[in-house]
Protein backbone atom coordinates (compact mmCIF):
# COMPACT_ATOMS: atom_id res chain seq x y z
CA UNK A 1 0.00 0.00 0.00
CA UNK A 2 1.03 3.57 -0.99
CA UNK A 3 1.98 5.57 2.28
CA UNK A 4 2.29 8.92 0.89
CA UNK A 5 -1.40 9.90 0.54
CA UNK A 6 -2.89 9.41 3.99
CA UNK A 7 -6.14 7.43 3.53
CA UNK A 8 -8.19 9.57 5.36
CA UNK A 9 -7.60 12.07 3.23
CA UNK A 10 -8.19 10.10 0.07
CA UNK A 11 -11.62 9.38 2.09
CA UNK A 12 -12.06 13.44 2.77
CA UNK A 13 -11.13 14.34 -0.61
CA UNK A 14 -14.57 13.87 -2.35
CA UNK A 15 -15.96 16.26 0.70
CA UNK A 16 -12.92 19.08 -0.13
CA UNK A 17 -13.43 19.44 -3.91
CA UNK A 18 -16.90 19.80 -4.16
CA UNK A 19 -16.86 22.62 -1.05
CA UNK A 20 -14.91 24.28 -2.24
CA UNK A 21 -15.89 24.73 -5.86
CA UNK A 22 -19.06 25.83 -4.48
CA UNK A 23 -18.78 27.32 -1.28
CA UNK A 24 -15.25 27.99 -0.87
CA UNK A 25 -14.36 29.65 -4.28
CA UNK A 26 -17.95 31.61 -4.85
CA UNK A 27 -16.97 32.61 -1.38
CA UNK A 28 -13.51 34.40 -2.32
CA UNK A 29 -15.12 35.83 -4.99
CA UNK A 30 -17.25 37.54 -3.21
CA UNK A 31 -14.83 39.05 -0.43
CA UNK A 32 -13.29 40.13 -3.44
CA UNK A 33 -16.09 41.76 -5.14
CA UNK A 34 -17.65 43.39 -2.10
CA UNK A 35 -14.08 45.62 -1.89
CA UNK A 36 -15.96 46.81 -5.60
CA UNK A 37 -18.13 48.96 -6.36
CA UNK A 38 -19.50 45.60 -8.46
CA UNK A 39 -23.17 46.03 -10.28
CA UNK A 40 -24.84 42.85 -12.48
CA UNK A 41 -25.75 46.09 -15.29
CA UNK A 42 -21.90 47.14 -15.68
CA UNK A 43 -19.66 44.69 -15.32
CA UNK A 44 -16.85 46.72 -16.29
CA UNK A 45 -17.15 47.96 -12.70
CA UNK A 46 -15.74 44.88 -11.26
CA UNK A 47 -11.95 45.63 -12.03
CA UNK A 48 -12.51 48.90 -10.04
CA UNK A 49 -11.10 48.32 -6.02
CA UNK A 50 -12.86 50.98 -3.59
CA UNK A 51 -11.12 49.60 -0.32
CA UNK A 52 -13.76 49.08 2.50
CA UNK A 53 -16.08 51.49 1.50
CA UNK A 54 -18.68 49.61 0.67
CA UNK A 55 -18.15 48.22 4.54
CA UNK A 56 -18.40 52.14 5.38
CA UNK A 57 -21.76 52.75 3.67
CA UNK A 58 -23.18 50.22 5.01
CA UNK A 59 -21.82 50.48 8.48
CA UNK A 60 -23.46 54.16 8.23
CA UNK A 61 -26.65 53.24 6.83
CA UNK A 62 -29.40 52.92 9.49
CA UNK A 63 -31.48 51.12 7.63
CA UNK A 64 -28.46 48.46 7.42
CA UNK A 65 -28.66 48.99 11.35
CA UNK A 66 -32.46 48.56 11.97
CA UNK A 67 -32.60 45.32 9.93
CA UNK A 68 -29.35 43.63 11.50
CA UNK A 69 -31.16 44.46 15.19
CA UNK A 70 -34.35 43.38 13.75
CA UNK A 71 -32.57 40.28 12.93
CA UNK A 72 -31.25 39.57 16.35
CA UNK A 73 -33.94 40.26 18.27
CA UNK A 74 -35.57 37.80 15.46
CA UNK A 75 -33.31 35.26 16.31
CA UNK A 76 -33.04 35.84 19.82
CA UNK A 77 -37.28 35.53 20.41
CA UNK A 78 -37.52 32.90 18.09
CA UNK A 79 -34.62 30.34 19.66
CA UNK A 80 -35.93 30.66 23.14
CA UNK A 81 -39.08 30.27 22.37
CA UNK A 82 -38.74 27.11 20.25
CA UNK A 83 -36.65 26.23 23.14
CA UNK A 84 -39.45 26.89 25.86
CA UNK A 85 -42.39 25.18 23.90
CA UNK A 86 -40.07 22.07 22.76
CA UNK A 87 -39.53 21.32 25.82
CA UNK A 88 -42.76 21.42 27.41
CA UNK A 89 -43.96 19.92 24.23
CA UNK A 90 -41.89 16.96 24.68
CA UNK A 91 -42.65 16.64 28.25
CA UNK A 92 -45.81 16.54 27.76
CA UNK A 93 -45.76 13.90 24.83
CA UNK A 94 -43.39 11.98 27.31
CA UNK A 95 -46.33 11.48 30.28
CA UNK A 96 -48.54 10.31 28.00
CA UNK A 97 -49.01 6.34 28.09
CA UNK A 98 -51.56 5.46 25.53
CA UNK A 99 -50.99 6.92 21.66
CA UNK A 100 -47.47 8.23 22.15
CA UNK A 101 -45.96 7.30 18.73
CA UNK A 102 -49.09 8.94 17.13
CA UNK A 103 -48.11 12.25 19.11
CA UNK A 104 -44.50 11.34 18.03
CA UNK A 105 -45.93 11.44 14.39
CA UNK A 106 -47.41 14.45 14.36
CA UNK A 107 -44.39 16.02 15.85
CA UNK A 108 -42.65 15.48 13.00
CA UNK A 109 -45.11 17.06 10.47
CA UNK A 110 -43.78 20.74 10.49
CA UNK A 111 -39.97 19.34 9.67
CA UNK A 112 -40.90 17.99 6.08
CA UNK A 113 -42.11 21.32 5.50
CA UNK A 114 -40.52 23.35 3.04
CA UNK A 115 -39.58 26.86 4.56
CA UNK A 116 -41.57 28.45 1.24
CA UNK A 117 -44.15 26.36 2.06
CA UNK A 118 -44.63 27.73 5.90
CA UNK A 119 -44.80 30.74 4.61
CA UNK A 120 -47.01 30.40 1.63
CA UNK A 121 -49.30 28.47 4.68
CA UNK A 122 -49.17 31.27 6.94
CA UNK A 123 -49.17 33.69 4.43
CA UNK A 124 -53.11 32.50 3.50
CA UNK A 125 -54.32 31.88 7.21
CA UNK A 126 -52.81 35.20 8.01
CA UNK A 127 -54.16 36.88 4.96
CA UNK A 128 -56.59 39.80 5.90
CA UNK A 129 -59.60 39.24 3.64
CA UNK A 130 -59.87 35.00 3.20
CA UNK A 131 -57.36 34.02 6.14
CA UNK A 132 -58.51 31.29 8.58
CA UNK A 133 -57.76 33.97 11.31
CA UNK A 134 -59.79 36.65 10.08
CA UNK A 135 -62.73 34.75 9.12
CA UNK A 136 -62.65 32.90 12.81
CA UNK A 137 -62.32 36.08 14.28
CA UNK A 138 -65.30 37.62 12.18
CA UNK A 139 -67.52 34.49 12.33
CA UNK A 140 -66.83 35.05 16.43
CA UNK A 141 -68.47 38.35 15.76
CA UNK A 142 -65.50 40.99 15.83
CA UNK A 143 -66.18 43.20 12.40
CA UNK A 144 -62.74 44.45 12.11
CA UNK A 145 -60.32 42.45 9.95
CA UNK A 146 -57.01 42.84 11.42
CA UNK A 147 -54.24 43.87 8.82
CA UNK A 148 -52.08 40.50 9.85
CA UNK A 149 -49.65 41.02 6.89
CA UNK A 150 -50.30 44.93 6.58
CA UNK A 151 -49.72 46.60 9.63
CA UNK A 152 -45.60 46.60 10.88
CA UNK A 153 -46.31 44.74 14.09
CA UNK A 154 -48.82 42.07 13.35
CA UNK A 155 -46.88 40.98 10.28
CA UNK A 156 -43.55 40.79 12.77
CA UNK A 157 -45.88 38.48 14.76
CA UNK A 158 -47.19 36.17 11.71
CA UNK A 159 -44.01 35.81 10.86
CA UNK A 160 -42.45 34.91 14.05
CA UNK A 161 -45.27 32.51 14.43
CA UNK A 162 -44.70 30.63 10.82
CA UNK A 163 -40.53 30.47 12.48
CA UNK A 164 -41.58 28.50 15.47
CA UNK A 165 -44.31 26.73 13.87
CA UNK A 166 -41.59 25.51 11.35
CA UNK A 167 -38.39 24.84 13.88
CA UNK A 168 -40.46 24.15 17.70
CA UNK A 169 -40.64 20.28 16.46
CA UNK A 170 -36.67 19.84 16.44
CA UNK A 171 -36.94 21.08 19.67
CA UNK A 172 -39.15 18.91 20.81
CA UNK A 173 -38.33 15.68 18.90
CA UNK A 174 -34.46 15.90 20.27
CA UNK A 175 -35.48 16.55 23.86
CA UNK A 176 -37.91 13.72 23.81
CA UNK A 177 -35.31 11.71 22.30
CA UNK A 178 -33.35 13.11 25.86
CA UNK A 179 -36.34 11.93 27.66
CA UNK A 180 -36.48 8.40 26.74
CA UNK A 181 -32.58 7.92 26.77
CA UNK A 182 -32.68 9.04 30.22
CA UNK A 183 -32.47 6.65 33.61
CA UNK A 184 -34.75 6.14 35.60
CA UNK A 185 -33.07 5.43 38.76
CA UNK A 186 -31.86 9.11 39.87
CA UNK A 187 -35.09 10.21 39.36
CA UNK A 188 -36.74 7.91 41.91
CA UNK A 189 -34.37 8.18 44.38
CA UNK A 190 -34.64 11.50 44.41
CA UNK A 191 -38.59 11.22 44.64
CA UNK A 192 -37.55 9.33 47.74
CA UNK A 193 -35.51 11.69 49.29
CA UNK A 194 -38.23 14.28 49.32
CA UNK A 195 -37.52 16.33 46.30
CA UNK A 196 -40.23 18.29 45.15
CA UNK A 197 -40.77 17.68 41.47
CA UNK A 198 -39.96 21.40 40.29
CA UNK A 199 -36.46 20.30 42.04
CA UNK A 200 -36.07 16.87 40.39
CA UNK A 201 -36.36 18.92 37.40
CA UNK A 202 -34.55 21.25 37.96
CA UNK A 203 -31.50 19.47 39.24
CA UNK A 204 -31.54 16.36 37.74
CA UNK A 205 -33.96 16.07 34.06
CA UNK A 206 -32.67 19.15 32.91
CA UNK A 207 -29.11 18.89 33.43
CA UNK A 208 -29.26 15.57 31.50
CA UNK A 209 -31.23 17.38 28.62
CA UNK A 210 -28.64 19.65 28.30
CA UNK A 211 -26.53 18.15 25.55
CA UNK A 212 -29.84 17.32 23.47
CA UNK A 213 -30.88 21.18 23.77
CA UNK A 214 -27.66 21.99 22.72
CA UNK A 215 -27.90 19.79 19.53
CA UNK A 216 -31.35 21.01 18.55
CA UNK A 217 -29.59 24.70 18.91
CA UNK A 218 -26.89 23.56 16.45
CA UNK A 219 -28.91 21.91 13.47
CA UNK A 220 -30.35 25.21 14.11
CA UNK A 221 -28.35 27.10 14.05
CA UNK A 222 -27.27 25.91 10.83
CA UNK A 223 -30.02 26.95 9.11
CA UNK A 224 -31.04 30.12 10.83
CA UNK A 225 -31.37 31.93 7.69
CA UNK A 226 -34.36 29.62 6.52
CA UNK A 227 -36.37 32.33 7.76
CA UNK A 228 -35.40 34.45 4.36
CA UNK A 229 -38.23 32.25 2.79
CA UNK A 230 -40.44 33.05 5.18
CA UNK A 231 -40.45 36.18 5.06
CA UNK A 232 -39.73 36.66 1.47
CA UNK A 233 -43.23 35.32 0.87
CA UNK A 234 -44.99 36.32 3.37
CA UNK A 235 -43.97 40.06 3.91
CA UNK A 236 -41.22 40.54 1.05
CA UNK A 237 -39.83 42.92 3.32
CA UNK A 238 -42.53 45.14 3.80
CA UNK A 239 -44.65 46.75 4.47
CA UNK A 240 -42.28 49.92 4.71
CA UNK A 241 -39.20 47.57 5.55
CA UNK A 242 -41.06 46.63 9.22
CA UNK A 243 -40.27 43.17 8.93
CA UNK A 244 -36.99 43.52 6.57
CA UNK A 245 -34.40 41.52 7.86
CA UNK A 246 -30.49 41.03 6.89
CA UNK A 247 -31.14 38.42 4.11
CA UNK A 248 -34.03 40.18 2.37
CA UNK A 249 -32.14 43.34 2.60
CA UNK A 250 -29.23 41.66 1.12
CA UNK A 251 -31.30 39.96 -1.59
CA UNK A 252 -33.14 43.13 -2.61
CA UNK A 253 -29.69 44.87 -2.78
CA UNK A 254 -28.23 42.12 -4.96
CA UNK A 255 -30.95 41.24 -7.17
CA UNK A 256 -33.45 43.81 -7.52
CA UNK A 257 -30.81 47.06 -7.36
CA UNK A 258 -28.20 45.13 -8.81
CA UNK A 259 -25.25 46.41 -6.38
CA UNK A 260 -23.36 43.28 -6.14
CA UNK A 261 -20.90 44.55 -4.51
CA UNK A 262 -22.75 46.35 -1.64
CA UNK A 263 -24.78 43.34 -0.89
CA UNK A 264 -21.92 40.76 -0.58
CA UNK A 265 -20.74 43.15 1.52
CA UNK A 266 -24.09 42.44 3.46
CA UNK A 267 -23.70 38.96 2.40
CA UNK A 268 -20.36 38.64 4.48
CA UNK A 269 -21.99 40.17 7.69
CA UNK A 270 -24.83 37.63 7.75
CA UNK A 271 -22.21 34.92 7.26
CA UNK A 272 -20.33 36.09 10.23
CA UNK A 273 -23.36 36.22 12.08
CA UNK A 274 -24.10 32.68 11.15
CA UNK A 275 -20.72 31.32 11.91
CA UNK A 276 -20.97 32.95 15.80
CA UNK A 277 -24.47 31.33 16.44
CA UNK A 278 -23.04 27.96 14.95
CA UNK A 279 -19.54 28.32 17.06
CA UNK A 280 -21.27 29.76 20.05
CA UNK A 281 -23.49 26.02 19.85
CA UNK A 282 -20.82 23.57 19.02
CA UNK A 283 -18.53 24.49 21.95
CA UNK A 284 -21.58 24.82 24.23
CA UNK A 285 -22.55 21.33 22.47
CA UNK A 286 -18.75 19.70 23.50
CA UNK A 287 -19.10 21.20 27.18
CA UNK A 288 -22.57 19.71 27.94
CA UNK A 289 -21.09 16.61 26.38
CA UNK A 290 -17.70 16.37 28.57
CA UNK A 291 -19.54 17.11 31.66
CA UNK A 292 -21.52 14.26 31.30
CA UNK A 293 -18.75 12.12 29.96
CA UNK A 294 -20.16 11.44 26.50
CA UNK A 295 -16.93 12.53 24.87
CA UNK A 296 -15.41 10.46 22.42
CA UNK B 1 -60.60 11.75 54.29
CA UNK B 2 -60.34 15.98 53.79
CA UNK B 3 -56.66 15.76 52.62
CA UNK B 4 -57.34 12.55 50.50
CA UNK B 5 -60.38 14.57 48.71
CA UNK B 6 -57.94 17.65 47.67
CA UNK B 7 -55.17 15.51 46.60
CA UNK B 8 -57.55 13.61 44.01
CA UNK B 9 -58.89 16.84 42.98
CA UNK B 10 -55.66 18.38 42.25
CA UNK B 11 -54.61 14.98 40.41
CA UNK B 12 -57.61 15.29 38.68
CA UNK B 13 -56.85 19.01 37.52
CA UNK B 14 -53.64 18.11 36.26
CA UNK B 15 -54.65 15.41 34.27
CA UNK B 16 -57.44 17.50 32.55
CA UNK B 17 -54.63 20.40 32.33
CA UNK B 18 -52.10 18.25 31.23
CA UNK B 19 -54.56 17.00 27.98
CA UNK B 20 -55.89 20.08 27.26
CA UNK B 21 -52.28 21.51 26.56
CA UNK B 22 -51.65 18.61 24.54
CA UNK B 23 -54.97 19.19 22.38
CA UNK B 24 -54.35 22.63 21.81
CA UNK B 25 -50.41 21.92 20.73
CA UNK B 26 -51.46 19.13 18.27
CA UNK B 27 -54.40 21.17 16.85
CA UNK B 28 -51.54 24.50 15.93
CA UNK B 29 -49.39 21.73 14.31
CA UNK B 30 -51.93 20.09 12.25
CA UNK B 31 -54.71 22.78 11.73
CA UNK B 32 -52.70 24.67 8.91
CA UNK B 33 -51.78 21.92 7.08
CA UNK B 34 -54.94 20.51 6.72
CA UNK B 35 -56.55 24.02 6.10
CA UNK B 36 -54.13 23.91 3.05
CA UNK B 37 -55.16 20.52 2.34
CA UNK B 38 -59.07 21.31 2.66
CA UNK B 39 -58.69 24.61 0.57
CA UNK B 40 -57.67 22.85 -2.46
CA UNK B 41 -60.92 20.64 -2.66
CA UNK B 42 -62.85 23.67 -2.71
CA UNK B 43 -63.82 26.33 -5.36
CA UNK B 44 -62.13 29.58 -5.49
CA UNK B 45 -65.54 31.18 -5.07
CA UNK B 46 -65.85 29.60 -1.89
CA UNK B 47 -62.31 30.26 -0.88
CA UNK B 48 -63.13 34.08 -1.69
CA UNK B 49 -66.27 33.86 0.03
CA UNK B 50 -67.63 36.94 1.96
CA UNK B 51 -68.87 36.17 4.73
CA UNK B 52 -66.53 33.27 4.92
CA UNK B 53 -68.58 29.67 3.99
CA UNK B 54 -67.71 27.02 6.93
CA UNK B 55 -69.24 24.07 5.44
CA UNK B 56 -66.60 23.22 2.52
CA UNK B 57 -68.07 21.74 -1.24
CA UNK B 58 -65.96 19.56 -2.78
CA UNK B 59 -64.11 19.56 -5.75
CA UNK B 60 -61.01 18.76 -7.86
CA UNK B 61 -60.85 21.77 -10.46
CA UNK B 62 -57.87 23.11 -9.05
CA UNK B 63 -55.75 19.36 -9.50
CA UNK B 64 -57.48 18.80 -13.09
CA UNK B 65 -56.17 22.47 -14.08
CA UNK B 66 -53.11 21.57 -12.25
CA UNK B 67 -51.87 18.60 -14.22
CA UNK B 68 -54.17 19.92 -17.15
CA UNK B 69 -50.99 22.21 -18.26
CA UNK B 70 -52.61 25.15 -19.56
CA UNK B 71 -54.83 25.46 -16.33
CA UNK B 72 -55.07 28.71 -14.94
CA UNK B 73 -52.18 30.93 -15.48
CA UNK B 74 -50.63 27.66 -16.97
CA UNK B 75 -48.51 26.40 -14.80
CA UNK B 76 -46.33 23.65 -15.87
CA UNK B 77 -46.73 21.36 -12.85
CA UNK B 78 -45.21 18.28 -14.52
CA UNK B 79 -42.09 19.74 -15.62
CA UNK B 80 -41.37 21.88 -12.06
CA UNK B 81 -41.66 18.18 -10.51
CA UNK B 82 -40.03 16.05 -12.96
CA UNK B 83 -37.12 18.98 -12.09
CA UNK B 84 -37.45 18.29 -8.52
CA UNK B 85 -37.28 14.76 -8.92
CA UNK B 86 -33.98 14.67 -11.00
CA UNK B 87 -32.42 17.26 -8.94
CA UNK B 88 -32.97 15.95 -5.37
CA UNK B 89 -32.55 12.09 -5.86
CA UNK B 90 -29.38 13.07 -7.84
CA UNK B 91 -27.87 15.12 -5.13
CA UNK B 92 -28.80 13.23 -2.66
CA UNK B 93 -27.65 10.17 -3.91
CA UNK B 94 -24.12 11.82 -4.52
CA UNK B 95 -24.35 13.61 -1.38
CA UNK B 96 -24.71 10.34 0.71
CA UNK B 97 -21.44 8.65 -0.78
CA UNK B 98 -19.14 11.37 -0.67
CA UNK B 99 -20.46 12.57 2.84
CA UNK B 100 -20.48 8.53 4.17
CA UNK B 101 -16.65 8.65 2.71
CA UNK B 102 -16.05 11.67 4.94
CA UNK B 103 -17.90 10.19 7.80
CA UNK B 104 -16.05 6.99 7.43
CA UNK B 105 -12.63 9.25 7.79
CA UNK B 106 -13.66 10.98 10.45
CA UNK B 107 -14.87 8.16 12.57
CA UNK B 108 -11.81 5.55 11.77
CA UNK B 109 -8.97 7.49 11.39
CA UNK B 110 -7.07 9.08 13.83
CA UNK B 111 -5.36 12.80 12.68
CA UNK B 112 -3.89 15.73 13.84
CA UNK B 113 -6.65 18.92 13.11
CA UNK B 114 -9.63 16.67 13.33
CA UNK B 115 -12.45 18.52 15.20
CA UNK B 116 -10.57 21.86 13.54
CA UNK B 117 -11.56 20.10 10.08
CA UNK B 118 -14.68 18.96 11.95
CA UNK B 119 -15.91 22.18 12.73
CA UNK B 120 -14.67 23.63 9.50
CA UNK B 121 -16.53 21.53 7.54
CA UNK B 122 -19.98 22.74 9.47
CA UNK B 123 -19.46 26.30 9.28
CA UNK B 124 -19.55 25.69 5.28
CA UNK B 125 -23.55 24.29 6.07
CA UNK B 126 -24.03 27.89 8.01
CA UNK B 127 -23.26 30.05 5.28
CA UNK B 128 -26.78 31.46 4.41
CA UNK B 129 -28.21 30.34 0.88
CA UNK B 130 -29.04 34.08 0.61
CA UNK B 131 -25.43 35.33 0.59
CA UNK B 132 -24.17 32.49 -0.98
CA UNK B 133 -26.31 33.30 -3.99
CA UNK B 134 -24.93 36.13 -4.96
CA UNK B 135 -21.58 35.26 -5.79
CA UNK B 136 -23.24 31.62 -7.15
CA UNK B 137 -25.17 33.50 -9.69
CA UNK B 138 -22.10 35.27 -10.91
CA UNK B 139 -19.68 32.47 -11.04
CA UNK B 140 -22.35 30.21 -12.35
CA UNK B 141 -23.84 32.45 -14.95
CA UNK B 142 -20.37 32.75 -15.89
CA UNK B 143 -19.32 28.85 -16.10
CA UNK B 144 -22.74 28.87 -17.83
CA UNK B 145 -24.42 26.06 -15.55
CA UNK B 146 -26.83 28.61 -13.93
CA UNK B 147 -30.51 27.53 -15.35
CA UNK B 148 -29.45 23.90 -15.50
CA UNK B 149 -29.94 20.33 -13.48
CA UNK B 150 -26.57 19.98 -13.38
CA UNK B 151 -25.46 23.60 -11.33
CA UNK B 152 -28.05 22.81 -8.84
CA UNK B 153 -27.38 19.61 -8.32
CA UNK B 154 -23.94 20.38 -7.59
CA UNK B 155 -25.05 23.33 -4.95
CA UNK B 156 -27.04 20.78 -3.33
CA UNK B 157 -24.37 18.44 -3.12
CA UNK B 158 -22.24 20.65 -1.67
CA UNK B 159 -25.00 21.74 1.22
CA UNK B 160 -25.99 18.37 1.85
CA UNK B 161 -22.29 16.94 2.51
CA UNK B 162 -21.33 18.46 5.81
CA UNK B 163 -24.71 17.52 7.44
CA UNK B 164 -23.97 14.00 6.22
CA UNK B 165 -20.56 13.84 6.93
CA UNK B 166 -21.65 14.80 10.78
CA UNK B 167 -24.51 12.08 10.84
CA UNK B 168 -22.73 8.75 9.17
CA UNK B 169 -19.31 9.90 11.38
CA UNK B 170 -21.64 9.10 14.77
CA UNK B 171 -23.52 6.12 13.34
CA UNK B 172 -19.67 4.46 12.07
CA UNK B 173 -18.48 5.02 15.16
CA UNK B 174 -21.23 3.18 17.07
CA UNK B 175 -19.67 0.34 15.08
CA UNK B 176 -16.96 -1.27 17.32
CA UNK B 177 -13.53 -1.53 15.46
CA UNK B 178 -13.23 -5.16 15.69
CA UNK B 179 -16.11 -5.74 13.31
CA UNK B 180 -13.80 -4.74 10.04
CA UNK B 181 -10.61 -5.48 11.82
CA UNK B 182 -11.82 -9.22 12.16
CA UNK B 183 -12.88 -9.36 8.50
CA UNK B 184 -9.87 -8.58 7.37
CA UNK B 185 -8.12 -10.87 9.49
CA UNK B 186 -10.33 -13.85 7.39
CA UNK B 187 -9.39 -11.92 4.12
CA UNK B 188 -11.29 -9.32 3.36
CA UNK B 189 -9.42 -5.84 1.89
CA UNK B 190 -10.57 -2.79 3.60
CA UNK B 191 -13.28 -1.93 0.91
CA UNK B 192 -14.74 -5.46 1.36
CA UNK B 193 -14.85 -5.38 4.43
CA UNK B 194 -16.33 -1.38 4.65
CA UNK B 195 -19.54 -2.80 2.43
CA UNK B 196 -20.08 -6.37 3.57
CA UNK B 197 -19.80 -5.75 6.95
CA UNK B 198 -19.44 -2.29 8.38
CA UNK B 199 -22.38 -0.61 5.82
CA UNK B 200 -24.84 -3.05 6.28
CA UNK B 201 -24.82 -2.10 10.44
CA UNK B 202 -24.70 1.31 9.52
CA UNK B 203 -27.80 1.24 6.85
CA UNK B 204 -30.29 2.92 9.32
CA UNK B 205 -27.84 5.93 10.22
CA UNK B 206 -26.97 6.15 6.27
CA UNK B 207 -30.88 6.16 5.03
CA UNK B 208 -31.68 8.82 7.96
CA UNK B 209 -29.19 10.76 6.65
CA UNK B 210 -30.26 10.37 2.80
CA UNK B 211 -33.61 11.74 3.90
CA UNK B 212 -32.26 14.54 5.82
CA UNK B 213 -29.93 15.26 2.47
CA UNK B 214 -33.60 14.67 -0.28
CA UNK B 215 -35.84 16.81 2.71
CA UNK B 216 -33.07 19.74 2.40
CA UNK B 217 -32.43 19.40 -1.55
CA UNK B 218 -36.77 19.28 -2.04
CA UNK B 219 -37.50 21.99 -0.37
CA UNK B 220 -34.24 25.04 -0.88
CA UNK B 221 -35.86 28.16 -2.12
CA UNK B 222 -33.10 30.85 -1.49
CA UNK B 223 -30.70 29.45 -4.05
CA UNK B 224 -32.83 27.59 -6.14
CA UNK B 225 -34.91 30.72 -7.03
CA UNK B 226 -31.85 32.88 -8.34
CA UNK B 227 -30.16 29.38 -9.67
CA UNK B 228 -32.73 28.50 -11.69
CA UNK B 229 -34.92 31.22 -14.37
CA UNK B 230 -36.87 28.42 -16.77
CA UNK B 231 -39.11 25.49 -16.76
CA UNK B 232 -36.38 23.62 -17.76
CA UNK B 233 -34.70 23.67 -14.69
CA UNK B 234 -37.45 25.27 -11.99
CA UNK B 235 -38.14 23.23 -9.15
CA UNK B 236 -41.08 23.49 -7.25
CA UNK B 237 -40.66 25.74 -4.36
CA UNK B 238 -39.39 28.09 -6.76
CA UNK B 239 -42.68 26.89 -9.27
CA UNK B 240 -45.00 27.97 -6.35
CA UNK B 241 -44.37 31.40 -6.67
CA UNK B 242 -45.95 31.27 -10.10
CA UNK B 243 -49.40 31.57 -8.61
CA UNK B 244 -49.08 35.09 -6.84
CA UNK B 245 -49.32 38.14 -9.18
CA UNK B 246 -49.00 41.76 -8.23
CA UNK B 247 -52.05 41.61 -6.17
CA UNK B 248 -54.05 38.44 -6.88
CA UNK B 249 -53.09 35.17 -5.77
CA UNK B 250 -54.61 31.50 -7.01
CA UNK B 251 -54.84 30.58 -3.42
CA UNK B 252 -56.84 27.51 -4.51
CA UNK B 253 -53.79 26.24 -7.21
CA UNK B 254 -51.49 27.01 -4.97
CA UNK B 255 -52.87 24.86 -2.33
CA UNK B 256 -53.39 21.75 -4.73
CA UNK B 257 -49.24 22.38 -5.67
CA UNK B 258 -48.70 22.98 -1.81
CA UNK B 259 -49.68 19.42 -1.14
CA UNK B 260 -48.15 17.81 -4.32
CA UNK B 261 -44.69 19.37 -2.47
CA UNK B 262 -45.48 17.79 0.56
CA UNK B 263 -46.94 14.61 -0.03
CA UNK B 264 -43.18 12.78 -1.36
CA UNK B 265 -41.23 14.45 1.65
CA UNK B 266 -44.60 12.94 4.08
CA UNK B 267 -44.35 9.95 2.94
CA UNK B 268 -40.61 9.29 2.56
CA UNK B 269 -40.86 10.77 6.51
CA UNK B 270 -43.23 8.19 7.34
CA UNK B 271 -41.24 5.21 6.33
CA UNK B 272 -38.08 5.94 8.18
CA UNK B 273 -39.28 7.93 10.66
CA UNK B 274 -37.52 5.53 13.51
CA UNK B 275 -34.16 5.84 12.14
CA UNK B 276 -34.65 10.05 11.37
CA UNK B 277 -34.82 10.11 15.45
CA UNK B 278 -32.05 7.84 16.34
CA UNK B 279 -29.71 9.80 13.18
CA UNK B 280 -30.13 12.59 14.56
CA UNK B 281 -29.58 11.92 18.18
CA UNK B 282 -26.61 8.82 17.92
CA UNK B 283 -25.05 11.74 15.00
CA UNK B 284 -24.99 14.57 17.78
CA UNK B 285 -24.37 12.89 21.50
CA UNK B 286 -22.39 10.19 20.87
CA UNK B 287 -19.92 11.82 18.29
Amino acid sequence: MRRRIPEWFVLLMPAFIVIAAVVLIPLIFSLYSSFTPYKLTRPSTLWTWIGERNYERILTDWKFWAAFGRTILFLTIALNLELIFGLGIALMVNKVTWGQRTLRTVLMFPMMFSPILVGFQFKFIFNDNVGLVNNVLQSLGSDAALPWLVDGKLAMFSILFAEIWMSTSVFAILILAGLFAMPRDPLEAAKVDGCTPWQSFRHITLPFLMPFIYIAMTIRSLDVARAYDIVQIMTGGGPARRTELLWTLMSRTGYVDAKMGLANAMGYVSILLSIAFTIYFFRKLSAARAELGMGA
Amino acid sequence: MDRNQAHRNRRRMLKGLHFVGLFLVMSIICIPGLWIILNSFRPTVEIMAKPPVWNPSFTLDHYRAMFGGAGQGGVPVFSYLWNSIVISVTSTGIAVLIGMSGGYAFARYKFSGKSGYFVGLMLFRAVPGVALSLPLFIVFAKVGIIDTHFGLILVYVAMNVPFTIWLTDGFFRQIPKELHEAAEIDGCTRWQAFWKVEFPVARSGVASAAIFAFLTSWNEFALASQLTRSVGSKTMPVGLLDFTAEFTINWGGMCALAVLMILPALILTFIVQKHLIAGLTFGGVKG
